[in-house]
């Protein structure tokens, strides 16, 4: 049987191989699941991964979806690499749209506030006040944040539907759930005509690189590094824990904040009870496929992003019910995940299990 | 007030499940994020089974073995591959509410036979407030039943000692002799079957019918409830009750005519959890997480 | 480009396989569905699904339905209207209200595609909006639950506080106080569409709280399961006949049956009449009606049956004048009826109605 043994030092070719292996062994997975369902194989995975990229509007659709899970991935990569477990982006997500929607509705035209940066910079302060709840509960009282950030993305979704059906709805909206149209000067600008890409494309990029280039080159990024690895190192180090930990939630809850005004200003252009918070539980799926790693969020969010539009296709084109594409996502995130033990490990062959 | 514990106890018994079993699998070292897929896989099998053997028993079973059968998935990726923990649950949960849906497709709107309770209907009437005790069916003194073995197991035996030292020190456990993966197998295994368990009571007792998605989210809450805690078994029950009560609350509350937007009494069981675990926070009886979990062990030789 | 090409050879190929010479058939029309939840959920976006194969089965070779299900009423919608658009659907439903957004820009941009859109208000030349009247068959299971009640409290069920649901819990008091004037109604949000255990619980809540009939406008079947199982109460079936759930407690439903004003959408595009227009049928166009009525005595049937023909006749009219609020003030005049447009945004309750709603 094949036996992992621990490589002496990570290895770079298997860095760079271990994904493409993983999409080999999806496309043979896949084939044998859409042949099973009676698919023309090679059509049906033609759709998943292919379709997304035929023209310019659906690609640039990908980078549409992919821009809050990039955003929200990256800080989460810096957050679990400093061993801080907020699973709630979904809810600072919110809260981002939120803030981002009082800006938008409540700042009158005249006002010289009435620019597009005001709304972000509301929601992404309005995410770190979420994300500050978990930071303070976890270094005052020692209060584990994986249970505070996730009981707060509840509590912060329906704190946006009490908002959006009572006190914030639009009054001429025949009592719908919704506010009103968000104002043209709260409109993020769209980067190529016909679609939908906006701004928000560039915040992504430059915040992933920002990241990545603060946890290799700064002082900060160091600490979070060696407080995460080995807690007991960091104290001996004179490094604060608490104040890591502030770092880690109010930066990662600040880019889920900031993900969720752009969404709210771009391509939902108001508040409603649904504005795509799912996001932030996939984002914590990128940080990982990006191996915690900020510009690897990058291509996780790409991943992700291809894989739900090629799911939505596969319903379009080959008639396959959603849950398909739930089991083929699954499928690829196994394999994703599997190969990347090649990296540390070296399949061997061995005759026998020994104890 | 009768009919209010019964409910509380009714809706903490799936909850009381998956938490109990995730605790276990925690304690092992493992954090399997896939409570909700397992969960939604062990509801579809066990309905499908109960449907067509006619049997709630063997629902319950095949919902376990569906559990198992997930995990396994689960255990594959992070213990044989040493996948990341977090990462390979999120793609379980993924997986499993696909999977669940393809497989109870035909299943939709169709009926099942509510399980029966447990005792006689006349030890229930015998005593007051009897309903309360003697009314729920098998799955429920299941539940409460498993609570105590794992109290037990986790606290005196042997082989929980073994788990716990998993969990704790993996490196220097395996230097004394321990089979720390293999430990770490059965209890993510075991964490699998309680998930299924609770999804099968969800399908077979608490609404007996299939419906996509029907967890609804319990599987979370289950995980934060294993937080909540502290790792540890009697905190995990009460925190079940805990979150079941003030679920129920809202809608008493609502009757009632207590006045508050019905976001604020949704609100309320999430908004109690933290509440409660801020003000127990800081005394000694606060439990912590294993010092190992979710952290990749492999064995050197 | 290269997605085009793959449709044509898929189009080929399901026009052999079907034995049908490809060269001569007729393109189908393609209709395009999408639904806010999956259509296992039993409750709303099933019922538009057994619309849309009614379709098929109406119109057998002449039509190719597509859905597309759990389609979030957020960032998503847009893009996969835009997909059922540009893969050739020349008719797309959109079955839920938050879709309406999404649903008017890319009506815009695609001007020969004809839209559909579910209990919306935004209309243009090539984009309809179509709802049901479900409140009028609420009405007649309020009538029922008047003379079922020997408590005299209903437990209502409700989702949300949007008018739609505002509009039936209204109706419902109203058919329930014109036989039983003293009956009252207690409404508990569930703050969701779709949660079996939540909704079961909330039954459970009314039922220990001394209702011994609830309603509901939620999807699943569970609060009526909860009427079975507690023995003695009884409960009605919701957007399907849900019967087989409860076979004692059921004492009626309302059907959302989607199929005729479906077929008859699709027959004026293949007959080159389809205009836009705002349909909102009732239980005279067949859009709602009502399944057997059962486990009641014979005269509360024959009163339901009553009830229920004239309204479909348009005798009765079921939001007529005097209606007050319950605040007190006057909301339909006698002599009067309250209008579509008021009765699309009701955000009041009747008297005898208990239960928080939001300013």
């Amino acid at each position: 049987m094949i036996r992992l043994e621990p490589r002496a030092a990570p290895s770079k070719l298997m860095a760079t191989l271990s994904p493409l292996i993983a999409i080999l062994l999806t496309l043979i997975a896949g084939a044998l699941l859409f042949a099973a369902l009676g698919q023309n194989p090679w059509r049906a995975l033609r759709v998943y991964f292919l379709s997304p990229f035929d023209d310019a509007y659906m690609r640039a659709e990908v980078l549409v979806k992919a821009v809050p899970l990039a955003l929200m991935g990256a800080g989460l990569a810096v957050c679990f690499r400093a061993n801080v477990w907020n699973i709630g982006a979904a809810g600072q997500f919110t809260l981002g749209a939120i803030g981002a929607g009082a800006a938008a509705l409540f700042i009158p035209a005249e006002s010289p506030f009435a620019m597009l940066a005001v709304p972000l910079i509301a929601g992404a302060l309005c995410g770190m006040a979420w994300a500050a709840v978990p930071a303070a509960l976890r270094t005052r009282l020692g209060v584990n944040e994986i249970l505070v950030s996730l009981m707060l993305t509840y509590v912060a979704a329906l704190l946006l539907d009490w908002l959006v059906r009572g006190p914030w709805r639009n009054p001429r909206g025949f009592g719908f759930p919704q506010t009103n149209a968000f104002p043209d000067w709260a409109h993020a600008p769209i980067l190529v005509e016909g679609t939908r890409l906006h701004v928000g494309a560039f915040l992504a990029v430059a915040a992933a690189l920002g990241l990545g280039l603060m946890m290799s080159r700064t002082l900060r990024g160091l600490r979070l590094r060696v407080t995460g690895g080995a807690p007991r190192a960091a104290r001996f180090a004179g490094f604060s824990a608490a104040g890591d930990v502030w770092f880690a939630l109010l930066l990662s809850g600040g880019l889920a904040g900031l993900a969720g005004a752009l969404e709210a200003t771009s391509t939902v252009g108001r508040l409603q009870p649904e504005i795509g918070a799912q996001a932030g539980f996939t984002a914590i799926i990128v940080a990982f496929l990006g191996r915690l790693n900020p510009i690897g969020a990058l291509l996780g969010a790409l991943v992700l992003a291809v894989s739900a539009i090629g799911g939505e296709n596969a319903q379009i084109l080959l008639n396959l019910p959603k849950n398909v594409a739930g089991v083929f996502q699954g499928m690829l995130l196994f394999f994703l995940l599997a190969c990347d033990a090649l990296i540390n490990y070296r399949p061997r062959l061995v005759a026998r299990r020994r104890a | 007030m009768e009919a209010f514990f019964a409910a509380m106890i009714v809706a903490a018994t799936p909850l009381l499940f998956a938490a109990l079993g995730e605790l276990v699998a925690e304690r092992s070292g493992v954090l399997n994020l896939g409570v909700e897929g397992m969960m939604l896989v062990g509801a579809v099998c066990a309905f499908i089974v109960a449907l067509s053997t006619g049997s709630t028993a063997l629902g319950a079973f095949a919902g376990a073995a569906a559990g198992v059968a997930m995990a396994g998935l689960f255990a594959l990726l992070a213990l044989g591959f040493s996948a990341n923990q977090a990462a390979a649950g999120l793609a379980l949960t993924i997986f499993g509410g696909g999977l669940s849906g393809l497989l109870g497709a035909s299943y939709v709107g169709v009926p099942l036979p509510k399980a029966q309770p447990l005792f006689p209907a006349s030890w229930a009437e015998a005593i007051p407030y009897g309903k309360a005790i003697f009314g729920y069916d098998a799955m429920v003194y299941l539940a409460w039943a498993s609570a105590a073995a794992i109290w037990w197991f986790l606290a005196r035996a042997r082989s929980g000692l073994k788990l716990r030292a998993a969990g704790d020190n993996a490196e220097s456990g395996h230097a004394l002799g321990l089979p720390v993966l293999r430990i770490r197998l059965l209890a993510v295994l075991f964490g699998g079957a309680m998930a299924g368990l609770g999804g099968a009571y969800l399908s077979l007792a608490y609404t007996p019918m299939w419906g996509e998605g029907m967890t609804a989210g319990r599987g979370w809450i289950a995980l934060a409830l294993v937080v909540f805690a502290g790792w540890r078994v009697g905190w995990a029950a009460a925190g079940a009750v805990l979150f079941a009560a003030v679920t129920q609350l809202q809608f008493y509350a609502q009757g009632w005519g207590w006045r508050a937007p019905s976001q604020f009494w949704a609100a309320a069981p999430y908004l109690a959890t933290i509440l409660a675990l801020a003000l127990l926070a800081g005394r000694r009886t606060a439990g912590s997480a294993p010092a190992a979990l979710g952290r990749i062990f492999r064995p050197s030789s | 480009m290269i997605l085009r090409r793959s449709l044509l050879i898929g189009a080929a190929a399901l026009a052999m396989a079907s034995g049908a010479p490809a060269a001569f058939a007729e393109e189908p029309l393609k209709i395009g569905f999408i639904y806010v939840g999956p259509i296992g959920d039993f409750g709303w976006s099933y019922q538009h699904d057994q619309g849309r194969l009614a379709l098929e089965k109406e119109f057998g070779d002449r039509v190719q339905t597509t859905y597309v299900e759990s389609v979030p009423e957020g960032p998503d919608a847009e893009r996969v209207l835009r997909q059922l658009a540009t893969s050739g659907h020349k008719l797309i439903f959109a079955t839920s209200f938050g879709f309406m957004d999404a649903t008017a820009k890319v009506a815009k941009a695609f001007p020969d595609v004809k839209f559909e859109h579910a209990t919306g208000y935004t209309r243009a030349d090539n984009l309809a909006t179509y709802s049901g009247r479900f409140e009028e068959g609420r009405y007649i299971l309020g009538v029922i639950a008047g003379k079922t009640t020997q408590s005299g409290k209903i437990g209502y069920i409700g989702a949300f506080p949007i008018p739609e649901v505002l509009r039936g819990v209204n109706a419902f008091t109203l058919g329930l106080q014109s036989v039983n004037p003293e009956a009252t109604v207690s409404v508990v949000w569930a703050n969701t569409w779709y949660d079996p255990g939540k909704e079961a619980d909330a039954a459970r809540a009314v039922i220990a709280q001394g209702a011994d009939v609830i309603a509901q406008h939620t999807d699943s079947p569970a609060p009526l399961q909860a009427a079975e199982n507690s023995g003695t109460v009884k409960a009605f079936g919701q957007a399907s006949d849900m019967i087989k759930f409860a076979p004692t407690a059921q004492l009626t439903a309302i059907v959302d049956d989607w199929a005729p004003y479906y077929i008859g959408r699709v027959q004026a595009v293949l007959d080159g009449t389809w205009e836009s227009q705002d349909h909102w049928g009732g239980l005279a166009a067949g859009d709602v009606h009502m399944a057997p009525y059962t486990n009641m005595p014979d005269e509360v049937k024959a009163l339901a049956e009553e009830t229920q023909a004239k309204i479909a006749s348009g005798e009765l009219n079921i939001f007529s004048g005097p209606i007050s609020d319950r605040d007190g003030t006057e909301r339909v005049a006698a002599g009067e009826a309250l209008d579509d447009a008021a009765q699309l945004e009701m955000n009041w309750f009747v008297k005898g109605v208990q239960g928080d709603l939001p300013d």
